[in-house]
């Protein structure tokens, strides 16, 4: 018989940020949200921060001529995605709840670091400069490689920080 | 200037990303990710709009480390777009998940080129 307890794969939840919180309400619940979670949203800001400036690194160290293929932006997001995987079970089914490990690390540090909007410009600048092949190879492997990675990721956390899982479920 | 300039932008796209996928996600039922398909459309939007204003004009190239860099880039995110589309595949919803992915390619890559070839026309 399966254990209540047990870890498993639902226990994480579709949206890794707001995770289903829900504030439905009028102006007076939003601000009674800000005035209560302010050190959240300070959080949130502060790994923004440090994400976006790892981001403007990698396109430093890996430049890109705008017409190959963007290296900078596919190690970004790929990576980031390998590492919100990873992190996802750490906070939800390993490390005890935290105020602001998850606000930090996943919505500030891994958000601020993948970018979605520089995605789509690379792919608008390659086909403006008529890369198609290169277009479409960019935005297909970014989207395969993107996802194996976050699949990856939380494969392999559950693999390593939850040794008995395997083994419990049936 | 410039990484001052970065760190300004994700300190205020980061925020802004978590607020509107709250306020949008509190806002209907479904299981689609309409939330983050939100930001990172209307960041593709306004980066296209920028990256052309900055490309058709003299504009200083800290505006696009701001508001392109910083804001956009934090306000923007692939790694929940895909934790998202990996969990709904998990869970069975392959077609939901299958939208999820055209819908913000397609809809991403259309607000950013239409953006900027609108500017780039006006400019």
């Amino acid at each position: 018989m399966p254990e209540i307890n047990e870890p498993r794969a639902v226990d994480l939840p579709i949206d890794p940020d707001t995770s289903g919180d829900r504030l439905a309400g009028g102006a007076h619940q939003w601000s009674s949200f800000l005035g209560s979670r302010w050190d959240v949203l300070l959080a949130i800001s502060a790994g923004g921060a440090l994400g976006s400036l790892a981001r403007w690194g990698v396109g430093e160290l890996v430049p890109w001529s705008g017409r190959d293929f963007p290296w900078a932006t596919f190690i970004e997001n790929v990576s980031g995605g390998f590492a919100l995987g990873v992190l996802m079970v750490l906070v939800i089914d390993v490390w005890p709840p935290h105020r602001y490990l998850r606000p930090f690390l996943g919505v500030g540090v891994l958000g601020g670091y993948t970018t979605f909007s520089s995605y789509m410009l690379d792919a608008r600048d390659l086909l403006a400069e008529g890369q198609v092949l290169t277009a479409l190879a960019y935005v297909g492997g970014s989207l395969l490689a993107g996802l194996v990675a976050v699949w990856i990721g939380v494969a392999l956390a559950r693999l390593v920080a939850l040794p008995s899982l395997g083994e419990d479920r049936r | 200037m410039t990484v001052v300039m970065v760190l300004l932008g994700g300190a205020l796209g980061a925020p802004l990303r978590y607020l509107t996928d709250l306020f949008v996600q509190s806002r209907h039922d479904s299981v689609f990710p309409w939330g983050t398909f939100t930001v990172n459309v209307v960041g593709s939007l306004v980066l296209g709009v920028t990256a052309a204003a900055v490309a058709e004009t003299a504009a200083p190239s800290w505006v696009l480390a701001l508001v392109g860099t910083g804001l956009c880039g934090a306000l923007t995110t692939f790694s929940t777009f895909g934790f998202e589309t990996v969990r709904l595949l998990e869970e069975g919803l392959v077609l939901t998940a299958l939208a999820n992915c055209v819908g913000s390619l397609v809809v991403g890559l259309g607000a950013c080129a239409g953006g900027y070839a609108l500017v780039a026309a006006v400019l």
